[in-house]
């Protein structure tokens, strides 16, 4: 009993000095020190969601930049990790592609918008490029630290015992690059949302993004305000999300071992 | 004298015919063949099983291994008898990892031939343990035992076999827990369990007690040397403790600047005591021969 109440408590005390906050700012905008045009108060913030929510706008908005955030993901980060794996396994494929790519890694991607808008437009294939490209580099870079980092003893010793060479590699080589690659992971995620919000903000005609743009041309803060709390939500909702799979997958690593 | 037949197996041509090129040569073997496995480790009668097909476990002729201008090992002849306990020693640097790599096949010699009596079918039971354990920190005791099966046994089969090994070892209630909660004296043994699991013909010890502390050291001696006498495998134990090569081995072999410098039989009777006066006196002879006598 004690403990779960303990735990509670533990909880509620991190969730404390947000509340703290968002009560000040609430006092704040509606006692005129912070003024309506600068900052919408917590109350109108929460009353543009339930507006949305019920006008379907919000949720398609989130569902349209989810949709791009993910499957642009998805693209560049297999790519990423395929390059990874291909040249972290062979000295060919490193030496052939690691130069050009490391060269590629140092241009912004969002450095890119002005290209990608002459070649894709305001259409999808931009914004899915943009967030490939993005994610690419975390993964690619981080899977190839993973495998080039895996303890040769271990490899040496799967060899002694026979192992074939897909056995050394979803036995050895792969678990032994994982928790890299799940570095790689987090950081894309990151990348992946920053990227999506620049690209629809300049050139779109949905998302989040464009939700944003639009209400900054009518002025309404709130919905404003709104977009950007969502982003927050969305992206430590994806983090989660890595923690938890790096929890499922990592549990022989003495970090992720609950005492 | 009873001398024992060779089984005809092991006469085949390319497994025997290395043997007795030199009168010399000729004569090591015939000592061998001459004297029969009890005579080998009188200690550890009765065998637990016939082991005749693989008489001699494994033998160096003229062996060398270079490192750039750099001689490693020189020509070095060397016969090990099957289920001989061997302790090769020397001072860091002197050739005796590369001696073990060359047997385990993770190096090759730059001239010279090794003969390694392998399985009816080939296969390679040859198994090494080294220093550190290297157990897959993704893989729970278990699972990490089972790699010594690799390509012999697998699914349950290799799960049963698995878990009897870590049995012997003492370690049966830990099999389902990751590498990482073991101590190190544990963890060495889950190594030696999966050396073990595949009934090797030949282990190959590369100071794999190195990294222990003096009290689990012991306790691993008595370990090995008691699977050692069951299993009746050959083992080769590179080692730089002179006290721990006496203690274990029935023969050990000296290695300085890429020669045998010394080859000595241990003829003492299991189990052997600890600080022992004859212990003490072979392990004064091998000294002198590592340092010099009266030096």
């Amino acid at each position: 009993m004690k403990t779960t109440g303990q735990s509670i408590l533990k909880n509620v005390t991190g969730w404390a000095l947000p509340a703290v906050i968002v009560l000040a700012w609430e006092i704040a905008a509606r006692t005129g020190l912070i003024s309506p045009n600068v900052m919408a108060a917590p109350s109108a913030v929460a009353e543009a969601f339930w507006r949305l929510l019920l006008s379907g706008e919000l949720i398609r908005n989130i569902s349209v930049s989810t949709a791009r955030a993910l499957s642009g993901f998805v693209i560049g980060g297999s790519i990423g990790l395929v390059f990874g794996l291909a040249n972290g396994l062979s000295g060919l494929s490193r030496n052939l592609t690691d130069t050009t790519l490391q060269m590629v890694r140092n241009i912004p991607h969002l450095a890119l918008i002005p290209l990608v808008i002459l070649w894709f437009g305001i259409d999808e294939q931009a914004k899915l490029f943009l967030v490939a490209l993005g994610v690419f580099f975390p993964i690619y870079v981080n899977t190839l630290l993973g495998i080039q980092s895996v303890d040769p003893h271990l490899v040496e010793m799967g060899r002694v015992y026979g192992m074939s060479r897909t056995n050394l590699f979803f036995r050895v080589i792969l678990p032994g690059a994982l928790p890299a690659i799940f570095v790689g992971l987090r950081y894309a995620l990151g990348i992946m949302w920053l990227t999506l919000i620049v690209a629809e903000t300049i050139a779109a005609s949905s998302g989040l993004g464009y939700m944003a743009m639009q209400a900054r041309e009518f002025l309404l803060i709130d919905v404003v305000v709104l977009s950007i709390l969502i982003y927050a939500l969305l992206g430590k909702l994806a983090d989660s999300f890595a923690r938890l799979l790096e929890r499922l997958t990592l549990q022989w690593h003495p970090a992720f071992q609950t005492a | 004298m009873s001398v024992i037949a060779l089984n005809p197996r092991s006469e085949a041509p390319g497994k025997s015919e290395v043997l007795g090129k030199t009168a010399k040569d000729a004569a090591q073997a015939r000592a061998l063949r001459e004297t029969t496995p009890t005579q080998w480790f009188p200690y550890a009668a009765p065998l637990p099983r016939a082991r005749d097909p693989r008489d001699i476990a494994f033998s160096f002729r003229g062996i060398s291994r270079k490192f750039g201008d750099k001689t490693v090992l020189d020509n070095i002849d060397l016969d090990v008898p099957a289920g001989q306990f061997i302790a090769v020693i020397g001072k860091s640097g002197c050739g005796k990892s590369t001696l073990l790599r060359l047997l385990t096949g993770l190096d090759k010699p730059s001239s010279g031939s090794l003969t390694v009596n392998r399985g009816k079918d080939g296969e390679n039971r040859t198994r090494i343990m080294f220093q550190e354990p290297r157990l897959l920190p993704w893989a729970k005791i278990a699972k990490n035992v089972e790699v010594g099966l690799t390509g012999m046994a697998s699914g349950e089969d290799a799960r049963e076999k698995s878990l009897a090994i870590l049995g012997e070892v003492g370690l049966s209630d830990r099999a389902g827990e990751w590498p990482s909660v073991l101590s190190g004296g544990q963890r060495q043994r889950v190594a030696l369990a999966r050396a073990l699991v595949a009934h090797p013909y030949i282990l190959a010890l590369d100071e794999p007690l190195g990294a222990l502390d003096a009290l689990t050291r012991i306790e691993m001696q008595q370990l090995l040397e008691r699977i050692w006498l069951q299993q009746a495998f050959t083992a080769v134990l590179v080692t730089h403790d002179v006290a721990e090569a006496v203690a274990l081995a029935d023969r050990v072999i000296v290695i300085d600047h890429g020669k045998i410098a010394l080859d000595l039989d241990i003829p003492l009777e299991r189990p052997r005591r600890h600080g022992s006066p004859e212990l003490a006196r072979l392990e004064g002879e091998i000294l002198d021969t590592l340092f010099g006598a009266g030096d």
